[in-house]
């Protein structure tokens, strides 16, 4: 969530601390942290990274969760490789990403650049409301939005009282709307998480910015490409992470609604992850496919933070001032 | 800054139609769990009953389930929040070899999806004879929520101005007491946010419980109950199963309306604090 904004700190901090002091001490180093750092660690190393590591372990044996393991090297990989319905979930999962992280920051942007040029009554209803979406769980949200997608259900009454009641179906049970059905799914709960980071990035935007630009003669249109989006860089990266892992790793939604049905119409890896381990019982290949996911993830969230790395000026002044600001104390 | 006219309504119409989107589904499965005989669906409700609520109550052992989740949630709160604030006050205050190391490896723990590591998570508590007990779930959900939780205390530990400890050495405060008597007493807003964020994470998780627990209907929590309940019950009454998500559904709300807040304000800095 805050990796590069830790990471930068971090270096911000060494070499402020460093250049800056003009005597070179040998810092007094205080061996009680591990102590309280123990408890921490255990936690994290038993249940964490030992299972990590563990998988990548286990993805190289044959093995079916009960009987001796056989060590197989990188079979499972090329299992998982050559397996064309692996190759169908992961476009599956481009989809949801389309509809979990391009739908919904694209919407909450609009809403965000019209709200920003007026005065809004309401403001913390509208956002509280708003993010409903992302606090309820994945599984009351499929539960209510399966009812909606009934083939007696909202949608279906809607559309035949509008007339356009050839267009009703069993919209999760049909195999060409089932996977933009549960997509929007997605997109109804991330919305909510873009428009309050997105409204809290827009409030933090120098008002005489929008001044300038206005002064300048810029309409509406321009002023959200030459001062909000600019201004929301950092905001947009936080968003685009959190919801491209959501996509990537989506089983909640997928599980509670179609369960990679129709067929095979919505099934995403990580739905396989579960049926290899847990009910087919291939855990080595299940473990190598959840490697590979865990790859795929950790870069994805790398390549986001590095296209939307923040350049501005603004952002390098404030870092200068409290890597200034460290030097000294 | 002088507005137009049309341009406030457009807006104020925007986020009506936008916050009525927002609450649709949860509305539409609140008045379906109010109807009566919905089999039909398609009929129009002409009265309203709470007789839904009693067949799922009843069918779905969801009080049990609901204890289950407050356990599990409130225990991980509890372990993980202690755990994290002598973790983030070390990371924040002392000066250590290997600490850009350690803060490194804990940051992994912030994107690392979980199906990375159920696998093998599942066999080890298996070994530990911890499947399918309370802590099958506790232990994990802690271990998960540390990274976020470290990192958490140490940004709020770190904005605490340095002459303030200094202070209390000079008084011969040990660190424990610095953190006891100074940095605890300034930070219970910041540990009551980060409270909020790891409840409703934990709450809210499903594969962990799926994977963990899902042999012993007494440890279920809330949403694997609703998760098996609303799969077995297919064939009958789809009000049933709304009444269902709702009885799920309402402790969060409740909380969150109380909370919205501290929980909003979390979920922003947690996530753009630089």
């Amino acid at each position: 969530m805050s990796a590069t904004s830790h990471a930068s700190r971090a270096r911000t901090r060494r070499n402020g601390g460093e250049s800056a002091s003009p005597v070179r001490r040998r810092p007094r180093l205080d061996n009680v942290a591990y102590l309280y750092l123990i408890p921490a660690f255990a936690f994290y190393g038993i249940f964490m990274l030992r299972p990590i590591a563990e998988s990548i372990w286990i993805s190289f044996f044959d093995w079916d969760g009960i009987t001796e393991s056989v060590w197989t090297g990188w079979d499972n990989y090329a299992a998982v490789i050559n397996n064309p319905l692996i190759w169908e979930a992961l476009l599956h999962s481009l989809v949801f990403i389309v509809f979990y992280a391009l739908l919904p920051s694209v919407l909450a942007l609009i809403f965000v650049a019209v709200i920003s040029r007026i005065r809004v009554y309401g403001l913390t209803f509208f956002r509280a409301v708003l993010f409903i979406p992302y606090v309820l769980s994945t599984v009351v949200v499929a539960v209510a939005w399966r009812w909606i997608y009934d083939i007696n259900g909202p949608l279906n009454n809607f559309l035949d009282a509008i007339g356009l009641g050839f267009l009703t179906r069993a919209w999760i049970g049909d195999f060409t709307t089932a996977l933009p059905s549960v997509g929007l799914i997605g997109t109804w709960i991330m919305f909510g998480l873009g428009f309050v980071l997105f409204m809290a990035g827009a409030q933090k935007i120098p008002f005489d910015l929008y001044e300038a630009a206005r002064l300048d003669g810029a309409g509406a249109v321009r002023e959200f490409f030459a001062v909000t989006l600019p201004g929301l860089r950092g905001e947009i990266s936080v968003a685009l992470v959190l919801m491209i892992t959501a996509a990537l790793r989506n089983f909640d939604i997928v599980w509670n609604t179609t369960s990679g049905g129709p067929g095979t119409s919505t099934t995403v890896p990580s739905y396989y992850v579960y049926q290899g381990a847990f009910m087919t019982r291939d855990v080595g290949g299940a473990s190598a496919l959840a490697v590979l996911l865990t790859i795929i993830i950790l870069a994805a969230v790398g390549l986001t933070m590095y296209l939307l790395k923040e350049k501005e000026p603004r952002q390098r002044t404030q870092l200068r001032r409290r890597a200034r600001k460290e030097g000294s104390a | 800054m002088k507005q137009k006219r049309s341009e406030q309504i457009i807006g104020h119409v925007i986020l009506i139609v936008g916050a009525l989107l927002a609450l649709y589904p949860f509305v539409s499965i609140l008045l379906l769990s109010l109807t009566p005989s919905a089999k039909g669906g398609a009929t129009a409700a002409t009265s309203v009953t709470f007789e839904n609520y009693l067949t799922a109550w009843t069918r779905g052992s969801f009080d049990s389930a609901l204890i289950s989740s407050a356990i599990v949630a409130l225990a991980v709160v509890v372990g993980a929040g202690a755990v994290s604030i002598l973790g983030g006050y070390a990371l924040a205050t002392m000066k250590f070899r290997g600490k850009w190391l350690l803060a490194g490896i804990l940051i992994v723990g912030l994107v690392v999806p979980y199906e990375g590591l159920i696998i093998p998570l599942y066999y080890q508590l298996e070994g530990m004879g911890l499947l399918n007990t309370y802590w099958a779930l506790i232990l994990p959900q802690i271990a998960t929520s540390i990274s976020l939780g470290v990192f958490w205390m140490r940004t709020f530990f770190m904005s605490v101005p340095a002459s303030l400890l200094e202070a209390a050495r000079v008084d011969g405060a040990s660190r424990f007491g610095a953190l006891m008597k100074i940095y605890l007493p300034i930070a219970w807003p910041a540990v009551g946010t980060l409270s909020v964020l790891i409840f409703l994470f934990t709450w809210n998780e499903f594969l962990m419980p799926l994977v963990l627990v899902s042999q012993n209907p007494d440890v279920q929590t809330a949403p694997l109950s609703l998760s098996f309940f609303a799969g077995s019950q297919r064939t009958t009454d789809p009000a049933v199963t709304a009444a269902a998500a709702v009885i799920v559904a309402l402790p969060i709300l409740i909380v969150y309306v109380f909370l919205q807040r501290r929980f909003i304000s979390g979920i922003v800095a947690g996530a753009v604090k630089e």
